[in-house]
């Protein structure tokens, strides 16, 4: 069993899981901020609802920080393990001949978007935690829109989450048809999925740019 | 044509190599690559200095012998050819042309652009055959039923010819489009199902040995293979393997 672990196709699969257990997440996401330019109420319920779920808070939450960790470290120990696949680099290397910049670049937008996780945390992520189980904070179900309205007050904040955003698009172009194909998807349906895919993440990244563009706005 | 060529050249497999560069005239631009690199050698011979090595056989692109970088592309500029098949008419006057072997790990150099690709002989020993009777009561092929869907697929997986430019053109050195190939051209047939959990399971252990890389599916073998393997064969190993490891 330990061999299949270590095999090259049990990594590709597990990398592939993760990826797509991550772009439904991010569907989930971006429906609950959206409603955060339709309507405040909306906005606080559905936070509401997601910050105090037990479901959610202590079985779906964990499931995701493990996706997202399991993803970036498998990444990054991918990334090492193909770098020493070839010791002796070419002298010419014509990548764009046959492969997509975003495919064979997949490292650098993860470390962007890896880089952008450390801000949307520091932003959001540690001071829920520290007001619900640190400090212990009475809850008050209206406090989320403001805490996500005042975030979005800041220039650098909205420029900085929509270059990240430019970053998951590029991801995003290859990373979907590509997790399926990791799992063994491909059959008369891959075109479907390609195109999906290219839809996807186009409008994913753009509806949360979207969403910082407005606040800020709203905000001036 | 006038060329420059810059060429890898390398003593032997433990010696350090490094870029050399060449002037060839007069070259005819219907004249193959590798006639080319011919020319090249008689120059070299007729100069008293030591000719470039590099793999050929068939020249007709179907031994997979003929392997070459060359700006930077597995088999040079085009889609669906081997180096044997690449003419100097897809090149200029006056061009400089990189020329380098194959680079993986898993492919070492053995002198100048000839490099070792028995690693691929040591994944097809691993699996890649089916065992038959052959005491004289051997039951005809033709007896079995086939869909044609199947048969075209498998015939199409077993088109590879191993000559590595997979491996060459991914930016991961993975040899997951040979392997996978080597795979399916048996797992879509009844002959090669009897065998198909123990193959995958051990043709994808020695190829994880051999020390190839993982694939990242950004499709440039696929792109770059002489006989069009399509990417579909690895999703097909990798189903193969899942369907194995459960078993």
């Amino acid at each position: 069993m330990s061999g299949i672990i270590k095999s090259s196709i049990a990594r590709k699969v597990s990398m592939g899981l993760s990826a797509l257990f991550l772009l439904i997440f991010l569907l989930q996401h971006l429906i609950v901020n959206f409603s955060s330019v339709l309507s405040a109420e909306m906005f606080n319920e559905f936070s509401h609802f997601m910050g105090t779920n037990p479901l959610v808070q202590f079985v779906l939450q964990p499931i995701l920080i493990f996706g997202v960790v399991f993803h970036f470290v498998m990444g990054f120990i991918l990334e090492i393990r193909n770098n020493r696949a070839r010791d002796v680099k070419y002298v010419q290397y014509k990548g764009s001949a046959n492969s997509s910049w975003m495919s064979r670049n997949m490292i650098y937008s993860g470390i962007v978007i890896l880089a952008f996780l450390g801000l949307h945390f520091y932003d959001f992520w540690f001071p829920e935690i520290g007001y619900k189980y640190i400090h212990f904070l009475p809850e008050d179900p209206n406090r989320y829109y403001g805490e996500l309205v005042e975030k979005f007050h800041d220039p650098i904040r909205v420029i900085l989450y929509c270059l990240a955003f430019v970053f998951l698009a590029l991801h995003l172009l290859h990373g979907f048809s590509s997790s399926f194909q990791s799992v063994g998807f491909n059959n008369k349906y891959s075109p479907a999925v390609h195109k999906t895919g290219k839809v996807y993440a186009i409008l994913i990244p753009l509806g949360f740019v979207f969403i910082a563009l407005f606040h800020y706005f709203n905000s001036l | 044509m006038n060329l420059t060529l810059k060429i890898w050249r390398q003593k032997n497999a433990d010696a350090k190599g490094g870029m050399e560069t060449y002037k060839v005239e007069n070259i005819s631009p219907d004249s193959s690559f590798l006639e080319m690199l011919d020319i090249l050698n008689d120059q070299l011979i007729n100069e008293g200095k030591e000719p470039v090595a590099f793999d050929h056989d068939c020249r007709e692109g179907i031994c997979g012998m003929c392997s070459l970088q060359i700006n930077g592309q597995p088999h040079g500029p085009g889609r669906g050819i081997t180096t044997c098949q690449l003419h100097m008419r897809k090149f200029r006057d006056g061009d400089t042309i990189y020329i380098e072997p194959f680079r993986a790990k898993a492919f070492p150099v053995i002198k100048d652009l000839v490099v070792d690709r028995t690693s691929f002989d040591r994944i097809q020993h691993a699996g890649g055959y089916i065992s038959v009777n052959t005491s004289g009561n051997t039951q005809d092929a033709n007896a079995i039923p086939i869909e044609k869907h199947n048969a075209d697929k498998a015939f199409d997986a077993a088109t590879c010819i191993g000559c590595g430019a997979c491996v060459a053109a991914c930016k991961n050195a993975s040899a997951m489009l040979f392997t996978s190939a080597k795979v399916s051209q048996f797992a879509l047939l009844p002959q090669g199902r009897v065998e198909a959990t123990e193959r995958v399971l051990n043709m994808v252990k020695q190829m994880d040995l051999e020390g190839f890389g993982n694939c990242s599916n950004t499709g440039a073998c696929e792109l770059e293979c002489p006989k069009g393997i399509s990417l579909e064969n690895i999703a097909r190993m990798n189903r193969e393997y899942l369907k194995a490891s459960v078993k």
